[in-house]
């Protein structure tokens, strides 16, 4: 097979990947502190939107990748309103989000709908991004591929590494001690949301700026469910998100390049193959992680203070 | 208390779409889309030509409109718009099928309309566009336009409706070039424009050079102008979105039929029936013809006059299945509900259809 067809089609992967592997995790340093937040597809529907608009208007597709992170923190604002602030439930206010996220990326996108922009730029280093087989493949992209591998390798650093990460998680392994060890509990949570939703935000803007450089209604297309479903495919650790998003954005990927070749692969089932991996791998974590379970103990539970 | 504020609500929706009446002798004509007007696509055309209607019969009617209406749920629509004085009420998604046959039956002096369904009754019609009639269009000038000789085609789901459109395709196209080879990719989803976009992506790299696709979004026709090559435009006008690569689009136009419709309500003639009409009919519009040399230009406009005029029928005999087996004999036509049934391809296609 020739090597410039295998470097386009890992192209193709990487930038079906890419928007997972952002808004994963996100979500993932969100749950790690013990908040489950549903509302990612709406948080991510609201980025890529208001990503449009904002760069639309500024002719810029920085401002635009800015605008649309800062919309899903503003969205997860609303959601930690409610769920750190108030306690309410996490599943029925994530839900809640994904709905509200998709009437008001509607609302805000409905004056640019059928607008286009020139995709982002990729990077192009002279030399570099010429060089056969795997130049454009690892210097030809563009700047969100660089930064959601950036952000993985951040957060996988500072989950395992730094003193705010190991105080994360023990906020989200049990938040009634680390209450009691003096750690602010609702603050280390609110921060892990509000970057949840810039990350979703961020994945979002990507869907409108760089993928396919258009805003319509709907345009994720359920790809903030599966993030959802790659957190815990990936067992809540950075690396894996990263290796699940290839995985899962590779499966629907490969197969439209297996039938474009005549290769008959069936393409429904392949279309299943990030829920079946994820119900696989909650199958084989629950198998090996008898004596505990890998997610994080308090996901989902509210925390009130006893005084 | 949840029960006074729900009627409380449905008072004040039904004010809402009531107030506004005026002068008694005005018409309302409701309309039920289940995307939002603004996709730029299926329910945005519908729109269009409830405008249209608004537009020529000016102070005669009065139009509404309610949109993302989930399938599931639309009864509630139907029956607000029923309840609140409109006379023909018009339901635009296969899914709307049976509530709205449920709530006509229940309105026997409101006349309904319903696109691509197939259930009537007294006083619901139905309606849908011959958009296969473009299609042999654009497969004929596809065939004159590839260098390659190979052309990509985006299919949304295997289903009668997508596959009749490709054979359509396949046999225009080979009316002018009989090797015309074309590539195939399903993407199971009528909108998800990253993956149509990856879709065309996949198909461009092997090399075919003008893309034709059967799903919502602009984003197989912005990667062939991304990649320099050609491509088709779906539902609406997409010029807009590759000016350099677009070629035409198979543009849907229903306002004439709307129009045609209201008209028969307000004389009193409007009869349940079944209306599927193409090119001729003006359900069916082709785009502007461009990015082509004048004799393909000229080849194009050549085939849709003689659509219209009903010289060329894109599914006249002889078709041959890709088996060998004779599909339509030489000088017959295949009857509408084969075409509306269809699941197999015409010869020279070099892939099977999904099961």
């Amino acid at each position: 097979m020739n090597p410039d067809f295998v470097q386009l089609v890992l192209i193709t992967v990487v930038t079906a990947a890419t928007p997972l592997a952002i808004a994963a995790i996100g979500e993932l340093v969100a749950e790690r502190a013990g908040v489950l937040n549903l509302g990612v597809e709406g948080m991510m529907i609201v980025g890529a939107s208001v990503g449009f608009a904002a760069a639309y208007l500024s002719d810029s597709t920085l401002l635009g990748a800015l605008a649309g992170t800062v919309s899903g923190v503003a969205m997860a604002g609303l959601f930690a309103f409610l769920v750190i602030g108030l306690a309410a439930n996490q599943v029925a206010s994530g839900l809640a989000l994904t709905i509200l996220g998709g009437g008001l990326s509607g609302l805000i996108g409905a004056g640019f709908v059928g607008q286009k922009r020139t995709a982002a730029p990729s990077l192009s280093i002279p030399g570099l991004t010429d060089l056969p087989g795997f130049g454009r493949l690892v210097f030809g992209q563009d700047m969100f591929v660089y930064a959601g591998i950036a952000l993985i390798a951040a957060v996988a650093y500072g989950l395992a590494r730094t003193r705010a990460g190991l105080t994360l998680r023990a906020v989200g392994d049990n938040h009634q001690s680390a209450h009691v060890l003096g750690f602010p509990v609702l603050r280390i949570r609110l921060l892990a949301v509000l970057f949840g939703g810039g990350c979703a935000g961020l994945a979002g803007s990507y869907l409108s700026l760089a993928y396919t450089p258009f805003w319509s209604p709907g345009m994720t297309a359920g790809r903030g469910w599966i993030a959802l479903a790659l957190v815990v495919f990936a067992s809540w650790r950075p690396w894996r998100v990263l290796a699940g998003a290839l995985l899962f954005g590779g499966a629907t990927v490969l197969q439209l390049h297996a039938q474009a070749l005549g290769v008959g692969l069936p393409g429904q089932l392949l279309s299943a193959v990030p829920y079946l991996a994820t119900v696989l791998a909650l199958v084989l974590l629950s198998w090996r992680n008898r004596r505990g379970a890998a997610a994080p103990a308090m996901l989902g539970a509210p925390f009130i203070a006893d005084r | 208390m949840v029960n006074w504020f729900r009627s409380a609500a449905t008072m004040a929706l039904s004010l809402a779409l009531v107030g506004s009446a005026g002068a008694a002798e005005k018409m309302k004509v409701g309309f039920v889309y289940v995307g939002p007007v603004g996709d730029f696509g299926y329910s945005y055309q519908h729109d269009l030509g409830r405008q249209y209607l608004q537009q020529q019969m000016g102070d005669q009617v009065e139009t509404t409109f309610l949109e993302n209406v989930p399938e599931t749920d639309s009864g509630r629509a139907f029956e607000q718009l029923a309840r609140s004085g409109h006379k023909l009420v018009i339901g635009t998604s296969f899914g709307f099928m049976y509530p709205e046959l449920k709530i006509a039956k229940s309105f026997p002096n409101v006349k309904f309309e319903h696109a691509t369904g197939y259930k009537r009754s007294p006083n619901l019609s139905t309606y849908s566009a011959r958009f296969y009639e473009g299609r042999y269009i654009i497969g004929q000038i596809a065939a004159k336009m590839s260098k390659a000789g190979v052309v990509g085609y985006v299919g949304s789901f295997p289903i009668p409706e997508v596959v009749s459109g490709i054979d359509a395709f396949m046999l225009g196209a080979q009316s002018v070039r009989p090797d015309m080879k074309v590539k195939i990719v399903w993407v199971n989803s009528w909108f998800d424009p990253g993956k149509e976009a990856d879709a065309a992506k996949a198909l461009l790299a092997q090399g075919v050079d003008i893309i034709a696709q059967h799903t919502d979004s602009a984003a197989p026709l912005q990667e062939a102008e991304k990649a320099g090559k050609l491509g088709f435009g779906q539902s609406s006008d997409m010029s807009r979105f590759a000016p350099k690569a677009i070629l035409t689009s198979i543009e849907d136009n229903w306002g004439d039929y709307y129009v045609g419709e209201t008209k028969a309500v307000m004389d009193g003639s409007w009869a349940s029936k079944d209306t599927w009409g193409g090119l001729a009919a003006g359900m069916v519009k082709m785009g502007p013809y461009v990015n082509m040399p004048d004799d393909v230009k000229k080849m194009a406009e050549d085939t849709e006059a003689a659509i219209k005029s009903g010289k060329l029928v894109p599914f006249k005999g002889p078709i041959t299945k890709q088996d060998g087996t004779v599909a339509v004999k030489d000088g017959e036509v295949m009857p509408d509900k084969e075409i509306l049934g269809l699941n197999w391809y015409v010869k020279g296609i070099d892939d099977k259809v999904p099961q």
